[in-house]
């Protein structure tokens, strides 16, 4: 912060608070009154008894803080500025020129951010005093493998698997193995994704992570290593070829042709030469994987053949999942665009942003209303359209807080759960026409 | 024993200003929670923000300053700078400091909804505590807030 700015805010603080180091080498620290001269870039401070006043010339601090208390909660709006400077004293009273300043205003810095352009700091007293940062392993597990996300694969299962179940195919087993097939692919590619973008540098420039975006941050705060998370991932991509595989032999060979195109695409999602989400086909490739190409495959695994109308329905599931990845992909825009990740939400506006995202979500309802109108899906699934409320709200707080990234965390947040009822809903409406 | 005015203070405070002396001398001043067990003064520092660690590492003499009416709710309102000596405890920086939850959660509540997400935010959470022996006092009191009346205490360690 620059000094002159620091003296002009100071005006907004009741009271400074004068540091100096006192003759007996103790600081020396108290509140006092100051009028602060911005022309001249001082302050008047005082007045002040005898006993008080540092020596003339001595180097000072002077300190504005400020909190506001919240009831049963603590405090917010944390705000405070620090000037240093030489004093002059005269009489009873002191001025001080600032010479440098530094400060944080939550409400310009947010909390997180605050942190986040810290951690090379924090990591450095870790190195210093001989130690590691350590997380509990489940939260360990729970955080590097992003396991929230997994209803992104959990959604088009049980939607290929309710669609089935509707044809009359069904079986409790093989949804179990599908899903745990599924899962394992999708848990890879998320570690294969944080492995990636830390060898990018796209995470470690991000200032801004939100739970939603910017990766796990296991790699940069070093709770793990770039070589234990590509291990990791490595053995989820095992587990899930392996279920794939007993998948293919015993149910059909066509899996493999969805198999193979599912895992080409999650690791050309993210990994050299391809990289398409550099290249803003990131959503378009997780669309795919996470709609038709998992849809279809559930619906494979129990009916032994594809059906059009799974892959009809899996569509609206697809743009949802893919608005996910698109909205998420805000907060990294600085970022992203830094390291030449050219994400759609890179290349365009912010108007153009919020008009697709629009644009988007509106489709993927006129998809089930077309369907249902067509005889194509069932009346049940019309059910989905009660989210529409949800989807405009997304649009709206997308549209507000699009540079603010943490305040868009609620609306990051609702838009994953869109996906989730809006994937439910179509589920139920196909129990319910097994059910009627 | 610190005087009960000042006890009073540091127990209802939500901020106090710990200042310390960097390596060129100068004085730094961090708006900081204070915590009190009736004998020591305790903040905790996370390693995000440790530039105060080293300071104090590197010279331990400190002081906190009560000042701020909207952070200290005490009636009849009364400020005090408690100078002493700091020693870092960061041995156990993951949950060494956790031993100061019950403190720590009597003035800000909400800090067990964020301990509850300590996965979101980790390095945060991990902690050096600073323990702070108090040596003298100074009150400034209300009818007097120019002259500090000053107290000389005994060493607690």
């Amino acid at each position: 912060m620059r000094a002159r700015e620091a003296v002009k805010r100071s005006q907004d603080y009741p009271h400074a608070v004068l540091s100096y180091v006192g003759s007996d080498g103790y600081p020396v620290s108290f509140a006092t009154h100051f009028k602060a001269d911005i022309e001249h870039s001082s302050f008047e401070v005082g007045p002040l008894s005898a006993e008080m006043l540092p020596s003339p010339g001595q180097q000072v601090n002077l300190t504005f803080s400020h909190i506001r208390p919240v009831q049963g909660i603590g405090y917010d709006e944390r705000r405070y500025i620090n000037v240093y400077g030489p004093a002059a004293v005269s009489d009873d009273r002191l001025t001080v020129r600032a010479e440098t300043a530094t400060g944080w205003d939550e409400k310009e810095t947010p909390f997180f951010e605050y942190c986040e352009r810290n951690v090379g700091r924090g990591l450095k007293y870790f190195e210093d005093v001989g130690s590691r940062p350590r997380l509990a392993a489940g939260w360990l597990f729970f955080i590097a493998t992003r396991l929230p996300f997994l209803t992104a694969t959990i959604i088009p299962v049980l939607l290929g698997a309710a669609v089935a179940a509707s044809h009359g195919f069904f079986s409790w087993g093989l949804l179990g193995l599908t899903l745990l097939g599924g899962s394992a692919l999708h848990l890879g590619l998320n570690v294969a994704n944080d492995v990636f973008d830390d060898m990018s540098g796209a995470d470690p420039t991000n200032v801004t992570p939100t739970p939603f975006s910017g990766g796990s941050r296991v790699i940069q705060y070093q709770l793990l290593s770039r070589r234990s998370m590509a291990m990791m991932s490595a053995l989820f991509y095992a587990v899930g070829i392996a279920v794939g595989i007993y998948l293919a032999e015993t149910r059909g060979s066509e899996l493999y042709i969805l198999g193979v195109a599912g895992i080409l695409v999650s690791v050309a999602y993210t990994a050299p030469p391809f990289r398409l989400v550099n290249r803003g086909l990131g959503e378009a490739a997780v669309g795919l994987g996470f709609g038709p190409i998992t849809t279809l495959g559930s619906y494979f695994v129990m009916a032994k053949e594809f059906s059009g109308e799974a892959l009809f329905a899996s569509l609206p599931v697809a743009i949802f999942i893919a608005l996910v990845l698109y909205m998420n992909e805000v907060p990294d825009k600085p970022a992203d665009s830094a390291v030449g990740k050219r994400t759609l939400v890179v290349r365009w506006s912010e108007e153009g942003v919020v008009r697709a995202f629009s644009v988007a979500a509106a489709t993927a309802y006129l998809i089930v209303a077309l369907g249902v109108t067509l005889r194509i899906l069932p009346i049940y699934t019309l059910g989905m359209l009660v989210t529409i409320p949800m989807a405009r709200s997304i649009v709206r707080d997308l549209n507000e807080h699009f540079d603010h990234p943490y305040e868009l965390m609620p609306a990051m947040q609702r838009n994953i759960g869109l996906h989730l009822f809006a994937g439910m809903l179509l589920v139920v409406g196909y129990v319910l026409e097994i059910l009627i | 024993m610190l005087p009960s005015k000042v006890e009073e203070m540091l127990r209802l405070a939500l901020v106090a200003e710990l200042t310390v002396i960097d390596a060129s001398g100068r004085p730094i001043t961090y708006p900081l929670i204070p915590l009190y067990d009736g004998r020591i003064i305790y903040m905790t520092s996370s390693v995000l923000f440790s530039e105060k660690l080293r300071h104090i590492k590197g010279n331990p003499k400190v002081s906190v300053a009560l000042t701020d009416p909207t952070a200290i709710p005490s009636e009849p309102f009364h400020r005090a700078t408690i100078q002493g000596d700091a020693v870092v405890v960061d041995d156990d920086l993951h949950s060494g400091w956790e031993r100061l939850l019950p403190l720590w959660r009597a003035k800000e509540p909400v800090i067990d909804k964020f301990l509850k997400q300590r996965f979101g935010i980790p390095l945060f959470f991990e902690r050096a505590v600073i323990e702070i022996s108090p040596r003298k006092v100074f009150l400034f009191e209300e009818d007097s807030p120019e002259s500090p009346k000053v107290f000389e205490l005994a060493q607690t360690s």
